[in-house]
Parts: structure tokens; sequence; C-alpha cells
């Protein structure tokens, strides 16, 4: 890919961070919310990976992180799901407004 | 312009509104689907930046696995046709500038900011080199965060298993070991 191509790359990462962000903010719902923290860790990773491809291309450390963060972001989605559907259990609802108690 | 660019501002825009429509849409079952979308945008994005094995894990881990996490969670919580509750308008409205003063903030400098680029492609970040020093146990080898990746995918199936797991009614006068 091209070299100018690298701050484009850069400023799509940051609009995804920021959509992540408002999404994280106004919705109520707990899935959505884990939706939009999915959203943020992908634009970390495509920083990662553009500034490995295009700054250093000699190493190899920026794809091992956006390995890993792949890696973490399943584990982390796959417990949040859980703790979501125990909730659902307990309360009737996945709004973040009704899961005020520790149960 | 050559095609190439033309291509990436293509996959680029679709990714950035469907991931705008994620955050957006009003029922949950459609968001879960435009992030499905911004995802394949993403790996496409990493096929076009050469990184085959990084798009191919995008693919498999979070097309094939989050997102399908999340579809089965929204049926097992909720009717996916319910549209959801709408916040406030004030909050919409604060935390949308937040938001697009960050983003502008952060465009801004990345415009500004002048980037010394490298054109030398040594490693390429194919899949052999990748795994070469994955499991390396030299000097900027990674199997020790490999290891501890795994331990940690561990715990954290053992933690779902905990959590999730629906408890047996017990008759009266039984308390439940836990």
């Amino acid at each position: 890919m091209n070299q100018e191509l690298l701050t484009p790359l850069l400023i799509l990462s940051a609009f995804l961070f920021f959509t992540g962000v408002y999404g994280f903010v106004t919705r109520r719902n707990m899935i959505s919310m884990l939706m939009s923290a999915e959203l943020m860790l992908n634009s970390a990773n495509i920083n990662f990976v553009a500034f490995n491809k295009f700054l250093y291309p000699g190493k190899l450390d920026g794809m091992f992180f956006t390995l890993f963060i792949i890696t973490i972001a399943a584990a982390e989605a796959a417990l949040a799901i859980a703790i979501i559907i125990h909730v659902y259990r307990q309360t009737k609802s996945i709004d973040v407004k009704d899961a005020d108690q520790l149960i | 312009m050559e095609s190439q660019s033309v291509l990436f501002y293509l996959i680029s825009g679709l990714t950035a509104f469907s991931a705008l429509l994620a955050v957006t849409a009003s029922q949950l079952f459609r968001s879960a689907i435009y992030l499905l979308f911004s995802l394949i945008g993403i790996a496409a994005i990493y096929f076009m930046l050469d990184q085959d094995f990084i798009a191919a894990v995008q693919i498999i881990v979070y097309v094939g696995g989050i997102v399908v996490l999340i579809i089965f969670s929204i049926f097992l919580t909720q009717d996916s046709g319910v549209e959801m509750r709408k916040s406030e308008w004030w909050r919409i409205a604060a935390s949308g500038m937040a938001a697009l003063s960050g983003f502008l903030l952060t465009a801004l400098g990345l415009v500004e900011y002048n980037f010394v680029t490298q054109s030398d492609n040594l490693v390429t970040g194919g899949v052999k080199e990748l795994g070469r020093a994955l499991l390396s146990l030299n000097a900027g080898g990674y199997v020790l965060p490999f290891e501890m990746v795994g331990l940690l995918l561990l715990a954290a199936m053992i933690g779902c298993i905990v959590i999730a797991v629906k408890l047996k009614e017990l008759p009266e006068g039984k308390e439940n070991i836990q």
C-alpha cells in the first residue's frame, strides 16, 4: 500500500475510536456497550499494524500486539456475555440502570 | 489517483459508515449486523496492508467468533425486534459533541504531524516469520506472552462456565454448595 495513505488510515482509526466512545456513553444496553468497546479495540489494532508497517518495517512487535489484543478481546467478550446472561437471569433486563446490585 | 487509493477510500468509507450505524441503530440486532460489516471492512484493510495472517485472525476471531457470540446473547436475552430505550437528549448531545471535538482534535494533529515513513520492506509479516518469532526463546521472541495468553484463555473459559452455569433447583432444606 502507498506511503501517503498512512495519515488517512490513522484518521479512520481515530474515527472508529470516537464512534466507539460515543456509543459507549449514549447506549444504555449492556450488549451495545460491549460492541462499542470492540470498536475501540479494533481502532487500536489498526494503529498498531499501520505504525509497524510504515514506520518500523523491520520489526514485528506491532503485529504481535495486534494478535494478543485480538485474543484478549475474545476472552473479554466471552466473559462479558457470561456476566450479561447472569444479570439477565436475575433482573430480566440488560439495561445498565437495572443492574445496581451485587448478586 | 491510483486504483489502490480509490479502493482504500471506498473500504474505509464503508467501514466508518457501518461503524456509525452500529452505534446509532435503534434495534440491537441491526446494530450487531452493522458491527459485522465494520469488522469485515477492517479485515479488508489488513489485507490491503499485506498482513494476510492478521486479516485471517480478524475474520476468524471477530467475525466468526465474537459477533456470533453477541448475536446469540441478543437472542438469549431479549426479543431482537424490540426497539431499545432511547437515551436522554442532553446525554446524546453532550457525548456527540465530546466525540466530535475529540475526533477533530486528533485528526488535526495527525494531518499536521509529519510521519517519516520507511519504505524498505525487510520483514513482510508473513506467517513464517510470525510463527518463528512467536515461539522463539531469543531476544525479540514472544514465547512468554504466548504462554500467558494461553493461561488467560483457560482462566476466562473456566470463569465463563462458573458465571453462566444455571444452578439446579434443589429441594427444600438443602443448601446450594458454591
